[in-house]
């Protein structure tokens, strides 16, 4: 398969600490990568680095051309949607001006067409249309920000733990969606995710970050069905 | 009663032009978190622009204009030159920064001007008084010109897609960058935007208070402690704050401490306003959950 998002040699850091020491992992075009790991183990940090939110070295290219030194804005021009941690929501706005800003890029005819499509898939998101965004449960505040990041329609979505602090059962909804999203949109994902067993799960490739360094890799379902791996690294 | 309802009514017409200026301040808070000094010299810089265009025989109306735009032209440079080298420095930096551009745009006008007095026309025909004396024909043109301004800015907020994208450049940078927003052309623009209303509120004060380089210090005072009453980070609530304190300085100036203390109530307003309800009248409330 090609690689949609080819990483090699990723060091990033902020000011003189060093947090990834050479990350080499790729995102297949349509395919999702889980990143698992620890706390402070860099899995946010790579994200950030792809976004050109960290100073880094190495080399990131995107369909074949560096993102190296280039500014944030121009990288999600590209195609990639990021839901950073904490969700990079605009709390003050309302649910629909978030889905306008979503779309804040694209000129097309269809930015309204994805609103009612996006509607259907976040039915919740509907009824609070013209609420502001910060009075909404964290659930669907997580939706919301998959939703924003999905009308860019990128072709890389980077999630930064999209269970976390979330009841199992909305955890449950939310990764039918991306479930979904990679059945239907043929959007890559890159997915960081402390729930090891549920990102396996949807993921085709998996590599496990330990204190800036990739401590292993492989394809996904093998990894999960590795007792002494499970054991050792994802501890279920 | 006839003399209370004019007090009234010459304070509306004030207080639109400290809307004005305390809206241009709020801007630049929202969007920075820093109180830019320098908002009232700049608007007099470009009142000395619309003067010169006058008397070199432009049409009062196509000077108003291009002053605007102008204008606009010089809050986009200076935040681009001046502003953005020192974004991120601590926060008695930017005050210095803001101080010398107050110190060098006053300084700068009265240098290329003069300090003379000088008279600037108003467009409405100001010596007939409308309605038995109530109003004057400059007092209720300029209110509506100021109001039409407030209007045209809050539509453009709420409304187009610029105007959304320079609202969620101002509240969260960080995300604004991830939807594509180029954050920093829409600081800049802010600073042009600012610039223009400040131009508006000073071409319109001018005919009034006359014009000469320190023309807006006062009426920065008052836009600033309208400001502040309405809510330092609520633009609705600063137009409010500032058309409230045009009529009270006005009552006060005309009934408790006569004209030559007007401008002691900007101040106690300000103190009172800091002492008792920080965050204004109308301070926004985030609501959020975690």
């Amino acid at each position: 398969m090609p690689a949609l998002l080819e990483v090699k040699g990723l060091k990033a850091g902020y000011g003189p600490t060093h947090v990834l020491h050479g990350l080499d992992f790729r995102v297949n075009e349509g395919g999702v990568t889980a990143l698992l790991g620890a706390n402070g183990a860099g899995k946010t940090t790579t994200l950030r680095a792809i976004c050109g939110m960290v100073r880094t070295e190495g080399a990131i290219d995107f369909l074949g051309q560096t993102l190296q030194g280039r500014a944030t804005e121009d990288i999600v021009r590209r195609g990639i949607a990021h839901v950073p941690d904490g969700r990079g929501t605009f709390m003050e706005l309302t649910v629909e001006e978030n889905f306008r800003l979503g779309a804040y890029t694209r000129r097309d005819r269809e930015i309204q067409a994805d609103f009612d499509r996006l509607c259907g898939w976040f039915p919740r998101l509907k009824q609070r249309w013209r609420q502001q965004a910060g009075t909404l449960s964290g659930g669907e505040q997580q939706m919301l920000a998959i939703a924003r990041a999905l009308l860019l329609r990128p072709k890389l979505l980077l999630l930064d733990e999209p269970s976390f602090g979330l009841a199992p059962l909305i955890v449950q909804e939310i990764f039918g969606i991306m479930r979904r999203i990679r059945a239907e949109s043929g959007v890559g994902i890159l997915l960081v995710e402390q729930n090891a067993n549920l990102a396996l799960e949807l993921a085709d490739l998996a590599y496990l970050l330990e204190t800036g360094s990739i401590v292993m890799s492989g394809i996904a379902a093998e990894i999960r069905e590795d007792e002494a791996i499970r054991r050792s690294y994802l501890g279920y | 009663m006839d003399g209370l309802a004019h007090q009234i009514v010459a304070g509306i017409a004030t207080g639109g032009i400290y809307a004005s200026v305390a809206l241009a301040i709020v801007m630049i808070y929202q969007a920075t978190h820093h109180v830019n000094f320098a908002q009232g010299e700049m608007a007099t810089l470009s009142t000395f622009i619309a003067w010169s265009m006058i008397q070199a025989g432009m049409p009062y109306w196509v000077a108003f204009f291009g002053t605007i735009v102008v204008s606009f032209a010089i809050g986009v440079v200076v935040e681009r030159i001046l502003i953005r080298p020192v974004a991120n420095a601590p926060v008695l930096t930017m005050v210095g920064v803001f101080i010398g551009l107050l110190l060098i745009i006053g300084n700068a006008t009265g240098w290329i001007f003069g300090y003379t007095t000088k008279v600037f026309p108003s467009p409405f025909a100001s010596d007939k008084p409308l309605f038995g004396g109530l109003v004057s024909a400059h007092e209720l043109g300029s209110t509506l010109v100021t109001l039409t301004v407030l209007v045209l800015v809050w539509a453009f907020f709420r409304f187009t897609r610029l105007g959304l994208a320079m609202r969620a450049a101002a509240y969260n940078p960080r995300s604004a960058r991830l939807v594509g927003i180029r954050v920093g052309w829409m600081l800049a623009l802010g600073w042009g935007l600012a610039a223009a209303i400040g131009a508006v509120a000073g071409m319109m004060v001018a005919p009034v208070v006359f014009l000469d380089p320190t023309m807006m210090l006062g009426i920065l005072l008052y836009a600033f402690a309208g400001a502040l009453m309405g809510g330092i980070d609520n633009p609705a609530g600063a137009v409010l704050g500032g058309f409230s304190v045009g009529v009270l300085e006005n009552l006060a100036g005309a009934y408790v401490v006569g004209t030559e203390l007007k401008l002691t109530v900007a101040l106690a307003i300000i103190i009172g306003v800091l002492v008792v309800r920080p965050s204004g009248l109308f301070g926004r409330v985030v609501l959020s959950r975690v």
